[in-house]
């Protein structure tokens, strides 16, 4: 175990959905090993200890693939690390007496819930409107009957890896879900089992992206710099493709 | 074709496409405008223009650019606007320029001083061509001396150089964005794309910001 | 009360195939109007619900994460096993099945380890189908890798995502059932009683965890897939939300606990680092194909790792089981790592770790390998590691970049280090044939009953079981329940029992909220881990089981005398979430003791340190332990054991051995 370090926290403390928030300072005794998410343990015993109310934050598996741990860290989604989660992202990433602010994921689509939570069902009901393929159990053919290029494999896998954590959203100036919505279309355009509803899928998901409330990409390229996954900004290009080729065949 | 003013992704499209085509137009433009470098006297140039100004085929053309351009400037700040709306609650500590260029996050503010500048360089320049000229034109009375009268102004010279470094910036964006929202993605071919695109944002305003700059200085006359 | 396992009668490969063609159906029209509610949206929770759903039921799924596809599923790393045999390897759906009941130490009930064989192939089939992007080979052809315990490749994988790819698989098809209007979701939702109506499971009461408000929800039949109990422990490889709690609830409402104290201690995780450690970090087993794991030969040797020359390493495993050599199964390379670190041959600067060393393989497989393949002859040994480590990296890059993220060593540079950890339980739920527990009409899927692994669970098999339950086992087993229930009409939630449940869910956070002590929640949780780890855990013996129980009373007494939860209840109060819990941690906690302490032989992840052979090896006790503990809760924390008798018909049991 290394040094002892102290962190000054600005941290974002909102109540509901319903109330504005504001800025609570912390003093916190972090050590380099913990882990961000370790070091808001910490600071929650001391306030517990203090008669306080805890900061509320969401995370679970804390080893950067379950997509929930969502902070905004000095104005970057997940701090200042690139590919990681915050779970994932070290003390030893700061500085004795750094003073750090944090704050919830901000955007009309994803609403507060309390402090540092958000809500973001947005990403689900998108992925309901078409980020699957339509096959019912038991109507498989044998898997190996669909043989598929390793390099098409990869690049599906490689969208495929979207932990759905809406880091591309929080960083996005436009709060613009493209990037989330590009690595679903990329992964299920580019294997032959996404083909039927190849064209479908596309409008379907775009159009509830719409009406969730993101903005429109501009393009910035953000999200593929915060993406603790490193998705990378060619599926939005592929997604802006696969839209517009389905819009010109009048879907 | 509704989805090109409804859809996020439609208006994309509106934007890029009339984006490219006003890129193409500015490379037509600049080339045109390079004419008074052969310095003589603005003969060479004042061809061009005439030609630009009477080809029945460009003026056609120039409804179509004008449409274009209308498009990408009421699209272009309705979706500003409606992008800022998507984000009530601002953030304390903004991080962007750890993620992205400041100009790429600007494209409205410096859309907006280009078509400020525009307006202005309308007035010196497309009205004077259109309306003006065709209707006395005289040895005297040419779109190059036009030219040679406003730059001796130095406000105007401040305020064409500034609109070309906005146009620079823009299209430092703009250009390699286009082809991004047209869904050009290559391993080898997006790299070309954004080389090219810094070239051409760097050199076209260059020139089109040389020709005040040394008109003023009285080395082309 | 009579344990009746339903096994179906006739020749064990043909039970599943007869019973599927016997077993009762309901007609659509009927499906329509019988209600399923689905606890927990893992892989065995998405695959259930979505399948049900498209079946035609009406189905209500839960969870207490923000969105289904956080499960804690998706953290699973290695891969998932069937029994294609398309590496042509001489696998079969009874070498699945052979390896699984061997693993597992001959503790499992035969008929379902066969029957999970059986699917294991509709699994990779069906997910394939949803565009799960498994690694392939040049050829187009699926690709496979070995895992701990067997002896062929049936390992099928995406990079170290695997269990991810799979989730997300699930939950698509789970989500497109949401938006089609045939599953209504139920996120940050817990469930905290199951309700009863004249014996049979009728419906939950659930929680709001954003409101704090209490549901009633009503369901022909419950599902409950909510995962392991590993965090009893308070430091595992689990989520920080993975609980017992909806199964303890059913636990008390007259379902039977089976061989809670079955734990499987995964040898490959990052070691503690320090007292504020929240969580342990897997390492996937696929890394024991290309690690080799030593200690140094001389105790407290403390030079740098790559200081030491090959001659003073102890290849422990290789040294002690030389068929298996790394890739025995993880009871036994967890308790070769404890020994050597106990014996005083423990490296890294808390002495409880062990080295996980790629060097060998890099260079010499793989980086000579590529060598051949590029035609450099004579490469020095920079280039055979700069060859192997592209490969080692294809094959394993995020877990080399996540233990570098995490201990700031590169373990392209230096071996790792790991220690084992609780990972896995294998005891749950009791359920019989068709996975329904002692209670009608409740039925338990996944990590959350005890049926398939025995003692001990091979890698890879955990996907496998889930999918294999959600997919392709509940889908027929719950018609044999459910034919019979198409005349009972939805029980209005205004029914005395959701009434009393509701009640006692009431009740319960009132008292907790109630006593407004001075600790907090996650003080008591890691105490509770902290007995539970050195009584009950890797190595077990009488006397620290009686202190263990004597201690956990001690701790639950407590508890309810001075944890401090802060908030209210009517708001998202994840502290109350926590408290809940750890409550039912603390009774689970003791029950695992008793089990642990009434199985006096050692069995899998089972040791107890009084019956060991003089090699230190596991000593079952076949005549009077081959059986099934099944705990039935008689209230105020007494329990009645059961046994369900386990028949070995076709598989000759033997000692374990990988030597």
């Amino acid at each position: 175990m290394g040094n002892s370090m102290k962190i000054n926290l600005k941290v974002w403390r909102q109540k509901n959905q319903n109330t504005t928030g504001l800025f609570e300072t912390y003093s916190v005794e972090a050590s380099p090993d913990m882990s961000f998410l370790e070091m808001f343990d910490v600071l929650n015993e001391q306030l517990i200890e203090d008669g306080k109310e805890p900061v509320a934050f969401d995370h679970d598996c804390r080893e950067g693939i379950c997509g929930m741990c969502s902070m905004v860290i000095n104005g970057r989604p997940h701090g200042p690390k690139q590919g990681v989660t915050t779970c994932q992202l070290h003390m030893r990433s700061f500085k004795d007496g750094d003073t750090v602010v944090v704050e919830p994921w901000r955007s009309n689509a994803f609403p507060v819930i309390k402090d540092l939570s958000v809500n973001r069902g947005a990403f689900d009901r998108i992925i309901a409107s078409g980020g699957f393929v339509s096959v019912n159990t038991g109507s498989a053919v044998d898997a190996n009957s669909i043989l598929i290029p390793k390099d098409i494999a990869d690049t599906a896998f490689e969208a495929a890896t979207c932990i759905g954590c809406g880091a591309c959203v929080s960083a996005c100036k436009n709060a613009s879900a493209m990037l989330f919505v590009g690595a679903k279309v990329t992964q299920l355009s580019e294997l032959p089992q996404g083909q039927a509803e190849r064209e479908s899928r596309v409008v379907a998901m775009v159009n509830q992206m719409d009406a969730e409330g993101f903005g429109a990409c501009s393009n910035t390229g953000a999200c593929a710099a915060e993406c603790p996954k490193e998705i990378p900004l060619s599926v939005i290009a592929n997604l802006n493709r696969e839209y517009y080729k389905a819009k010109l065949n009048g879907k | 074709m509704s989805f090109l003013f409804s859809s996020s992704l439609g208006r994309k499209l509106v934007m890029a496409v009339t984006g490219v085509s006003l890129i193409a137009f500015l490379l037509v433009h600049c080339l045109i405008n390079a004419m008074v470098f052969f310095n003589d006297g603005g003969a060479t140039f004042n061809v061009a223009a005439e030609f630009m100004s009477s080809n029945w085929l460009i003026r056609t053309a120039e409804i179509g650019l004008f449409v274009g351009l209308l498009l990408h400037i009421v699209q272009g700040l309705w979706l500003v606007g409606d992008n800022r709306k998507k984000r009530k609650s601002r953030y304390q500590i903004d991080g962007g320029s750890a993620n992205s260029t400041w100009y790429s996050r600007s494209m409205g503010l410096l859309g907006t001083i280009i078509l400020i500048f525009l307006v202005l360089h309308l007035k010196h320049f497309w009205v004077v061509s259109r309306f003006e000229i065709p209707h006395g034109i005289t040895e005297e009375h040419t779109l190059f001396h036009e030219m040679v009268e406003i730059f001796l102004n130095p406000v105007a010279v401040i305020v064409y150089v500034l609109g070309c470094i906005s146009l620079s910036y823009h299209l430092l964006h703009g250009f390699s964005s286009a082809f991004q929202t047209l869904g050009v993605n290559h391993k080898s071919y997006t790299p070309l794309i954004k080389s090219l695109g810094v070239v051409f944002s760097i050199v076209i305003p260059l020139i089109f910001a040389a020709i005040p700059v040394v008109m003023h200085l009285g080395l082309i006359k | 009360m009579k344990l009746e396992s339903k096994v179906p009668q006739g020749e064990l490969s043909t039970k599943w195939t007869q019973y599927k063609s016997s077993v009762p159906l309901v007609n659509p029209a009927n499906k329509r109007n019988l209600n399923i509610i689905v606890v927990g949206t893992g892989l065995a929770g998405a695959s259930a619900a979505s399948t049900l759903a498209e079946m035609g039921y009406k189905v209500s799924a839960f969870c207490f994460q923000d969105s289904p596809r956080r499960a804690h599923s998706i953290a699973a790393q290695g891969g998932i096993n069937a029994a294609k045999n398309y590496q042509n390897d001489g696998d079969s759906v009874y070498r699945l099945f052979y390896d699984t009941i061997k693993g597992g130490d001959y503790r499992s009930r035969e008929a379902n380890v066969h029957r999970l064989a059986e699917v294991s192939t509709n699994i990779i089939d069906q997910c394939v189908a949803q565009g799960v992007p498994f690694a392939r080979e040049y050829g187009g052809t699926l690709s496979n890798r070995s895992f701990g315990g067997t002896q062929v490749q049936r390992t099928f994988y995406a990079a170290g995502q695997t269990g991810q790819q799979l989730l997300l698989g699930a939950y698509s098809a789970l989500e497109r059932q949401i938006g089609l209007g045939n599953v209504k979701m139920y996120a940050r939702h817990e469930m905290i009683e199951v309700v009863k109506v004249d014996g049979k499971a009728r419906g939950i009461i659930a929680r709001n965890l954003v409101t704090g408000e209490l549901e009633r929800h009503f369901g022909h039949a419950v599902l409950l897939c909510t995962g392991g109990y590993g965090n009893v422990f308070y430091l595992s490889t689990n989520a920080m939300g993975s609980n017992v709690t909806a199964a303890w609830k059913a636990h008390k409402s007259g379902a039977l606990m089976a061989n809670p104290c079955f734990t499987q201690i995964h040898p490959t995780c990052i070691p503690v680092s320090g007292h504020y450690q929240s969580k342990l970090t897997l390492m996937s087993e696929s890394l024991r194909n290309d690690g080799r794991i030593w200690v140094p030969k001389k105790k407290d040797d403390n030079r740098a790792p790559n200081n030491i020359p090959e001659e003073e390493r102890d290849y422990y495993l290789e040294r002690r089981y030389p068929a298996f050599g790394n890739l025995v199964p993880r009871d036994i390379a967890s308790r070769a790592a404890k020994e050597r670190c106990d014996a005083g041959y423990g490296v890294g600067p808390s002495k409880m770790a062990v080295y996980l060393d790629f060097k060998y393989n890099m260079t010499e497989k793989y980086g000579r390998a590529e060598a051949t393949k590029r035609g450099i002859s004579n490469p020095d040994d920079a280039t055979l590691v700069a060859l192997g480590k592209e490969l080692i990296e294809e094959k394993y890059g995020n877990l080399f970049d996540m233990y570098k993220q995490i201990t700031d060593e590169d373990p392209y540079e230096v071996p790792m280090r790991i220690y084992p950890a609780v990972h896995y339980t294998m005891g749950g739920l009791w359920v019989d044939y068709e996975l329904q527990t002692s209670v009608p009409g409740l039925y338990a899927l996944g990590e959350a009953n005890f049926s398939d692994h025995g003692a001990n669970r091979l890698g890879a098999s955990a996907l496998m079981q889930g999918l294999a339950d959600g997919y392709f086992v509940i889908p027929y087993t719950i018609g044999s329940y459910l034919s019979k229930e198409i005349h009972t009409k939805p029980i209005p939630t205004d029914h005395e029992a959701f009434i009393e449940a509701e009640k006692r869910a009431k009740d319960r956070i009132n008292q907790l909220m109630g006593i407004q002590g001075t600790r907090s929640v996650e003080s008591y949780h890691r105490e509770l881990g902290k007995i539970m780890w050195d009584k009950c855990g890797m190595a077990r013996n009488e006397k620290g089981l009686k202190e263990a129980i004597e201690e956990i009373k001690a701790l639950r007494e407590d508890f309810y005398k001075n944890v401090r939860i802060p908030g209210s209840v009517d708001e998202f109060n994840p502290e109350l979430d926590k408290a809940g819990r750890v409550a039912d941690f603390l009774e689970l906690g003791e029950l695992m003791c008793h089990d642990a302490l009434n199985r006096n032989e050692s069995c899998g992840g089972h040791f107890r340190e009084e019956y060991q052979t003089e090699e230190g090896e596991a000593m079952r006790n076949d005549n009077d332990f081959t059986c099934v503990f099944a705990w039935e809760n008689k209230g105020e924390n007494n329990w009645e054991l059961h046994r369900e008798e386990l028949n070995y018909e076709n598989i000759k049991i033997q000692q374990r051995s990988y030597k």
